[in-house]
């Protein structure tokens, strides 16, 4: 989004940002047409920000965009249509009662159409991710791009890709029927988890818009709980992504190290963000229908709500993970398993579970596996055994920050000289 | 919107299903046949000879130059197809789910180039 500068284009900015996507998608359901509904929800901002600056921000910023969008996109047309086909469109889009809702599910706002078409499975994921960025949360194909670490030409060509197989293969406009319904509300959490993760991780390097992608996947998320309100596991899905972001100042010091979990000061972590967290997820819980988000947050309101990580309750994170690895059957839930027990009953306790892993072979070369070993290792004294593990996790860490936390680790356990 | 549902496997292994298992797979078409028709979707469909009875066929230089065998090998080979008109991706994707070649190899669903 533009730079801010003055209030006037700070609030701009905010409106731009909260609005696009209904805009755009109000827009493709007119007219049928991503890159029209794009081109002319563009021209509706540009003006608006000429004429807000004379007459003030209405009441309705989206009522007069959406409706300054309809009537560019309408020019446009008008100036290229030829034959009667493009006529009878237009006769289609033109201003007057809404249509009816052809949706069984009976929801009604054009945001969540878009996001279900955006993240269909037919399309590559990622190209669900890039087109949910651009249709829904309104960034450039360039900020797409840099976030994603690809050049602006390969992006474009992902977006105009996705865009044609939706128009070509007759992806519908819609939310998905009921038999379909859950199926793919998992498809698009999948889509906001992802794009958070991107941002969390930045496994390839750190990176200032990379870090962006998490609040952008936040905002999904929000806008995800205002349409669906009823869902858990959409409730669950945001409330795991405040408590993760919640942590974000605290999880690497001042040289951009990462900072172990019990070694973060919990003063810097986002107080509101957790509150939040615990509100939206206690509603989740509330509604009776547990799932994997729901879990996964619930974890993270242990480590939230801790006075300190002396304080955490690390049998019931065990227990959570217990039943979190039986709703996936992942083994990499089973090793976070471990690392609970590990805390609750011991090193000895966590490394008959890693090793038992370790033996199944599910999790071979797998950087935290590794990582893992060597830390229960260290922490029993067996220092040869932990020194030989960290060498292994360092050949295999994703980033830079990883591999100088895991050198240093590595240090303090290896024997200080060797011929 | 017209789909071709392509159904792809590894025909070496369909010649080796015995006569039983043949017959079985055959009924399950056709009650996916009746099934189909029955919904009005179905706009055509049939079962292809093995690619060891193809001919391929091209034209270089005003000659006609042919072949035997497929245009390309692969591990999977175009054993039929149904010619289906649906809604949308959805329903061809729920039909194409559908037939009882989805469970051994896989259908390729493409979208008919209106022209």
């Amino acid at each position: 989004m533009a730079d801010v500068t003055t209030p006037f284009e700070a609030e701009v900015t905010e409106v731009v940002h909260r609005e696009w996507g209904r805009v755009v998608a109000t827009l493709i359901r007119r007219t049928g047409d991503w890159d029209l509904a794009e081109d002319s929800a563009q021209e509706a901002f540009v003006l608006a920000v000429e004429r807000w600056r004379r007459d003030g921000i209405p009441a309705s910023p989206g009522g007069w965009l959406t409706a300054t969008a309809l009537n560019r996109a309408i020019d446009r047309l008008r100036r290229a249509a030829m034959g009667r086909q493009k006529l009878r469109d237009l006769a289609a889009m033109m201003p007057g009662p809404d249509t009816p809702d052809p949706d069984e599910s009976g929801i009604v706002d054009d945001r969540l159409r878009l996001i279900f078409t955006c993240c269909h499975p037919a399309l590559a994921p990622d190209a669900r991710v890039a087109l949910t960025l651009r249709s829904l949360a309104g960034l450039t194909t360039s900020e797409i791009a840099r976030a994603f670490l690809v050049t602006d030409a390969t992006m474009a060509k992902r977006l105009v890709r996705a865009k044609a197989k939706i128009a070509h293969t007759g992806i519908p406009y819609r939310v998905p029927p009921a038999h379909l319904l859950a199926e793919r509300t998992t498809g698009v959490l999948a889509v906001i988890y992802l794009l958070f993760n991107e941002g969390y991780e930045a496994s390839t390097g750190a990176d200032l818009v990379r870090a962006g992608l998490c609040d952008e996947a936040t905002r999904l998320g929000r806008t995800l709980t205002e349409l669906m309100p009823d869902e858990p596991e959409v409730l669950g899905l945001l409330a795991l992504l405040l408590f993760h972001d919640s942590r974000r100042a605290g999880r690497v010091d001042a040289s951009g190290d990462l900072v172990p979990l019990d070694e973060q000061d919990r003063t810097r972590w986002n107080a509101a963000a957790i509150s939040e967290a615990v509100t939206v997820l206690d509603r989740a819980l509330w509604l009776g229908r547990p799932g994997p988000y729901q879990t996964q947050a619930a974890i993270a309101a242990c480590h939230a709500t801790a006075a300190d990580a002396a304080a955490t309750d690390w049998a019931q994170i065990a227990g959570l993970y217990g039943e979190l690895g039986r709703m996936t059957g992942s083994p990499v839930v089973e090793l976070n398993r471990a690392v609970a027990v590990a805390m609750a009953d011991g090193p000895q306790a966590g490394l008959r579970l890693v090793d038992g892993l370790a033996d199944s072979g599910a999790l071979r070369d797998y950087r935290l596996l590794a990582a893992t070993q060597a830390d229960l290792l260290r922490r029993l004294g067996r220092r040869d055994e932990a020194a030989e593990a960290y060498r292994r996790a360092i050949d295999l860490a994703g980033n830079e920050r990883e591999r100088r936390f895991l050198t240093r680790r590595l240090s303090e356990v290896a024997a200080p000289a060797r011929p | 919107m017209k789909y071709l549902l392509l159904i792809c496997s590894d025909e070496d292994q369909v010649a080796t299903l015995n006569q039983e298992d043949g017959d079985a797979m055959l009924a399950e078409y056709g009650v996916f046949a009746e099934e189909m028709a029955g919904r009005g979707v179905l706009a055509g469909g049939e079962r292809l000879r093995p690619t060891a009875d193809a001919t391929t066929v091209k034209v270089r230089s005003g000659e006609v130059l042919l072949s035997d065998g497929p245009f390309a090998e692969t591990k999977e080979q175009i054993g039929g197809y149904f010619l289906v008109d649906c809604a949308d991706l959805d329903e061809a994707i729920e039909i194409a789910a559908k037939i009882p070649g989805a469970r051994v190899g896989s259908i390729e669903v493409r979208p008919i180039w209106p022209m």
